[in-house]
């Protein structure tokens, strides 16, 4: 989503939001993503309010300070920015990709499913199993962190059963625009 | 009140990690590898994190790395990041060059019978900030100035009035040889650093706002 994007370009407007807007916001990221108020509250506080920053295709990334938090798509699912991510890493479920498969997951491309179900690959179990069309963070083999953020394509049961095409859609990665973009 | 408060520091206390990111390509250090820059970003982890430089590229940690990736594509991928780094150094070399052959332009427009504008143009290239230099320029002139993309795309300051002359010696007076000319009291100059004065063309243009 963020392969070609630039502050000055591709920004269309910086908006405060309404506070009613950014209490329905603060519930959504409490049921999608697992996190409790508490550790919302540390890198949103209540007392702040986030700006949103509209971008083209219709994508909003919501600012605190001029550091972007969390975007989305349309009305779509919330994604944490990746730095937002490292500092909490727990915010989405995992799923892990093979050495082989980091350096195009860094350039930009979306994961299939073999890279996911080979060795160096992780996919949770059957009992927390993640849906389709999830956000989910991308950690890579032998690494401590994330190294993008993306959404299933395919349920993870079916991942592993099917084992072709795109597992996972890559949202964001490490050093794409929106990760070179310091302050909105 | 008291249990929910003291669960609630408990948690704080463990979040958020703390993330030591590359001074030089700005990723999580262990991710260096796959950036352009792969050995000045060792030099600049040795330089400044000697303790954690072997925890990433000592012999068991490379062992570690080489994971479930057979010799040939381990070797494959070490000579395309080598390739991509020297890419990426020859890019860095012809952004330099082309500093040195870029031109500042100071055009003198003409608005009116006897209005004028001057649009600064080629600034970008010598990493001056435009918002706050045109900022500057509106201040010290007491006109209006902006930051516009012009026909071409690239960004110019065009500043109300007819200052060329002016704009021309506040740049030469910010980059004075020993750079001096920043610091006399004058705040605000070193915005206009870094441009080299010889490159810098006064042209006067009719262009007539039909």
């Amino acid at each position: 989503m963020f392969k070609k994007f630039s502050a000055s370009g591709d920004i269309s407007g910086q908006t405060p939001v309404k506070s009613s807007v950014q209490r329905s916001i603060r519930t959504s990221l409490l049921s999608q993503w697992a996190v409790d108020i508490d550790t919302l509250e540390s890198f949103w506080p209540k007392k702040e309010s986030i700006t949103h920053v509209k971008c083209r295709d219709h994508i909003a990334i919501y600012t605190l300070q001029g550091e972007p938090l969390f975007f989305q798509h349309f009305d779509g699912p919330f994604y944490p920015t990746l730095k937002l991510l490292h500092k909490y890493p727990f915010l989405l479920p995992r799923v892990g990709i093979d050495r082989g498969a980091i350096r195009f997951l860094l350039a930009g491309a979306h994961m299939m499913c073999p890279g996911l179900t080979s060795k160096g690959g992780y996919l949770p179990s059957a009992d927390a199993a993640i849906p389709e069309g999830a956000p989910v963070a991308i950690f890579a083999e032998g690494k401590e962190h994330a190294c993008g953020i993306g959404i299933t394509k395919m349920d993870t049961e079916q991942i592993k059963k099917i084992n072709k095409d795109i597992g996972v859609e890559s949202v964001t990665y490490l050093g794409d625009d929106l990760w070179a973009i310091q302050k909105l | 009140m008291a249990d929910p408060q003291g669960q609630a520091q408990e948690k704080q206390v463990i979040l958020p990690l703390q993330v030591l990111y590359c001074g030089v390509c700005s990723l999580p250090v262990e991710y260096c590898e796959f950036g352009p820059r792969f050995t000045k970003c060792k030099e600049w982890l040795e330089k400044n994190h000697p303790d954690l430089y072997p925890k990433y590229y000592s012999e068991e940690a490379l062992q570690a790395k080489l994971g479930t990736l057979s010799l040939e594509a381990q070797s494959k991928l070490e000579k395309e990041s080598a390739k991509k780094e020297a890419k990426a150094d020859a890019k860095a070399d012809a952004a330099q060059k082309k500093k040195l052959v870029l031109q500042v332009t100071i055009k003198r427009i003409e608005r009116n019978k006897r209005k004028f504008v001057t649009s600064i143009h080629g600034l970008e290239v010598f990493d001056v900030d435009l918002k706050k230099a045109a900022k500057l320029f509106a201040q010290r002139f007491a006109t209006g100035a902006s930051v516009t993309k012009n026909a071409a795309g690239i960004d110019e300051i065009v500043v109300q009035g007819d200052v060329s002359q002016e704009v021309f010696d506040m740049i030469a007076e910010a980059n004075e040889s020993g750079g001096e000319g920043g610091g006399k009291g004058k705040k605000g100059l070193d915005v206009l650093r870094g441009v080299v004065v010889d490159n810098i063309e006064l042209v006067e243009e009719k262009k007539k706002k039909g």
